[in-house]
């Protein structure tokens, strides 16, 4: 994958929402294979930079809007504002990096790749997580990784209601509070694989200065995984 | 409705009779939940009495109309989808589809067949909650992907390999909830499409991640077009709960193609008193979407299938008649591959069941090798042969369906018009919105 280092002045490619439609930039960047591209004036715009399909980089100069990224294969997107609903979704490879906030469904269903939201994450982050990884380096809202089957979520910060409800297999880290679990998630112990992956995770996010020993671990109880009558009140 | 042969008296003293209330249904059901603490799961559609397409009956030409020659006379069957936005609408042979159902509910030889039989004469397939297989991509020449809110195994290679994409917003069978697959059908090759851990019960989530409502419907169908380069025809699926609201905001949302599930539609798997009781009858829900097109002067424009308890031609042209584009069968085609088969009699009654009767989808056991993962029973479904009897079946549906055109005087299956019909029974002609035979009455439009 490329990186923001091999770029120069000279070899950025610069789009601009102010001139051009959204096909037309969405067009560029998904039949582009590689190269850095900045996209300027992206004022919210919904679905920017979906469906990139090689290992390109981009830069969106601004807020984004609905389901930034989406998606994604391969590429490393970085937005230098917020994304809203969705950023990430179904991402498959690749990075996406938000320097600000992310609003609602954050990384929902995303089956790989790394999805980096600097300030918070809005409630249902990491919805029906299918394999990818997200960090959330402030906190996240209600009902995050709500029936999430595979992948991990990282929060710096504090987690809200109902964390990790009906989760499957994914595992969730947390530093801060958790405001309550949902149905069927647990507190396990972190063991040593766990703070491994953990500080892996924390360096590939960049995130100096934390360590894995901050955090605690949550995942499936997996008492919901076949249907009791027992159980009802889960249900 | 309730069968009349309760009111039998059973006793000559005192003149007992059974309950019409507590009937025998009633009171095995309340046995089995009180014995069991479990709620029935089947699968099928709704078995109870309903007001459908053999409440209406066509006219027929007349002094005033005059008739196409059969065999002679040409009565065109094609049809497109897709022609609002998509840049390649999708070109079918004949108005009648086959419905989305998973690989997971359905094996991959059950897949297969039904991509061969509708390839065959012209029509599309359709995926389901589990993703798309390669016997079936392999085997269809239009192939429809479904975007639902599991989205199980969604990803965007397969989205550009698929020649539609349909919303899923909802089910006939189930509108307002999700899907749902027993431990016994996950196996190994399903839970890996799925991201799960294998043997465990699947209930898919019943509203989609990422978006509510319909303003957010329109940005993430904008997504799925800039994804696809606004080449894909984008269908929405409905369940039959609101059809007329629900078709406006499916438009509003951007659709080119509305789907409208009546609660005849069935289901692998879900809760018996959700198949019986949620969502309207395919008559009634057709009405509906079609009033919602023609107010807006988007009939035509915006195409509409309509499914649940679509049996013969006589639905398929009704449906047309009263306004549908195209129509798509589940159930028929499943029957059509094999299942409630006679021949397999003696096993049906191992199960404790019937053909006719067979509603245990969810188990896997299915002895025709349709609704099961257990390579033993899948093996006995020959997709050749299979596809062959659904290519045979879509041909004589399509043939009742010309042949009431050219009864109508029509050369084109799409001039089926309601002025066409006539109802049979008050419900209907107030469902269907056309006169009760004999009247110009339309219950609540007036003409008594």
């Amino acid at each position: 994958m490329a990186t923001p280092s091999t770029a120069t002045p000279e070899n950025i490619v610069s789009l601009d929402l102010a001139d051009q439609s959204l096909r037309e930039v969405n067009g560029a960047l998904q039949e582009a294979r590689a190269g850095y591209y900045r996209v300027r004036n992206p004022r919210g715009v919904h679905a920017l930079a979906c469906g990139l399909d090689g290992p390109i980089e981009v830069e969106i100069d601004g807020h984004a809007g609905y389901y930034l990224a989406g998606m994604n294969k391969e590429a490393r997107v970085t937005v230098q504002g917020s994304a809203g609903v969705g950023v990430a979704e179904n991402m498959m490879s690749g990075e996406v990096w938000v320097q600000g906030d992310a609003s609602q469904s954050a990384g929902a269903t995303a089956h790989g790749g790394l999805l980096v939201v600097e300030g918070n994450a809005s409630a249902r982050c990491g919805i029906s997580l299918k394999g990818a990884d997200i960090v959330v380096k402030g906190s996240v809202g209600h009902m995050s990784c709500f029936m999430a089957q595979a992948g991990r979520l990282v929060v710096l910060g504090d987690a809200g209601d109902s964390l990790g409800d009906s989760l499957y297999e994914a595992r969730l880290y947390v530093r801060g509070n958790v405001k309550s679990l949902g149905a069927d998630c647990v507190e396990k112990p972190m063991r040593d694989e766990h703070l491994k992956e953990l500080d892996e995770l924390l360096a590939r996010a960049r995130c100096e200065g934390v360590s894995a020993s901050e955090f605690r671990r949550y995942g499936s109880a997996r008492s919901l995984y076949n249907f009791k009558t027992d159980n009802i009140g889960f249900y | 409705m309730s069968d009349q042969s309760n009111d039998r008296i059973i006793d000559q003293t005192w003149g007992q009779r059974l309950s019409h209330s507590f009937d025998p249904y009633s009171i095995h059901e309340i046995r089995r939940a009180a014995a069991t603490g479990l709620y029935r799961i089947r699968g099928y559609g709704a078995k109870r009495v309903l007001p459908t397409f053999d409440d209406l009956v066509f006219l027929g030409a007349s002094i005033s109309r005059y008739p196409l020659e059969g065999y002679r006379e040409a009565c065109d069957t094609s049809v497109t989808l897709g022609t609002r936005f998509a840049k390649k609408p999708i070109e079918l042979k004949i108005p009648i589809t086959i419905a989305g159902m998973s690989f997971g509910s359905l094996s991959a030889n059950a897949k297969e067949s039904l991509g061969r039989g509708a390839t065959e004469v012209g029509t599309s397939t359709t995926t389901g909650d589990g993703g798309m297989t390669q016997e079936e991509r392999g085997h269809s020449k239009t192939l429809v992907y479904q975007y639902l809110p599991s989205r199980y195994g969604m990803n965007p290679d397969d989205l550009r390999r698929a020649d539609a994409i349909e919303v899923v917003v909802g089910q006939g069978a189930k509108p307002g909830g999700g899907g749902m697959l027993l431990g016994q059908k996950i196996t190994e090759r399903v839970a890996k499409m799925r991201t799960l851990p294998q043997g465990i019960d699947q209930r898919s989530a019943c509203r989609h991640p990422d978006w509510t409502g319909p303003d957010d419907l329109a940005i993430k169908i904008q997504e799925l077009r800039e994804i696809t380069a606004w080449e894909k025809p984008i269908y929405i699926k409905i369940g039959a709960a609101r059809p007329y609201y629900d078709t406006l905001l499916a438009v509003k949302a951007g659709a080119d193609v509305v789907v409208v599930d009546g609660m005849q539609g069935a289901t692998a798997a879900t809760q018996e008193c959700f198949i019986e009781h949620v969502g309207i009858p395919t008559l009634a829900a057709v009405k509906e979407a079609v009033r919602a097109l023609k107010g807006i002067d988007m009939h035509r424009r915006v195409q509409l299938i309509v499914s649940g308890g679509i049996r013969s031609g006589a639905d398929v042209a009704k449906a047309l008649a009263m306004g549908a584009d195209a129509v798509a069968i589940g159930t028929a085609a499943l029957v059509a591959l094999g299942d409630q088969d006679p021949a397999l009699e003696a096993e049906y009654e191992k199960l404790g069941t019937r053909a006719g009767a067979y509603e245990d989808w969810q188990a896997g056991d299915d002895p025709a090798g349709i609704t099961t993962q257990r390579p033993e029973l899948m093996a006995r479904l020959d997709p050749e042969k299979a596809g062959r009897r659904l290519a045979n079946y879509l041909r004589v549906l399509t043939l009742e369906l010309q042949t009431l055109a050219r009864a109508n005087g029509k050369s084109h299956v799409h001039n089926l018009e309601p002025a066409d019909l006539r109802a049979l029974t008050i419900e209907a002609a107030a469902m269907a919105g056309v006169p009760l035979a004999g009247t110009d009455w339309v219950p609540g439009q007036g003409g008594f």
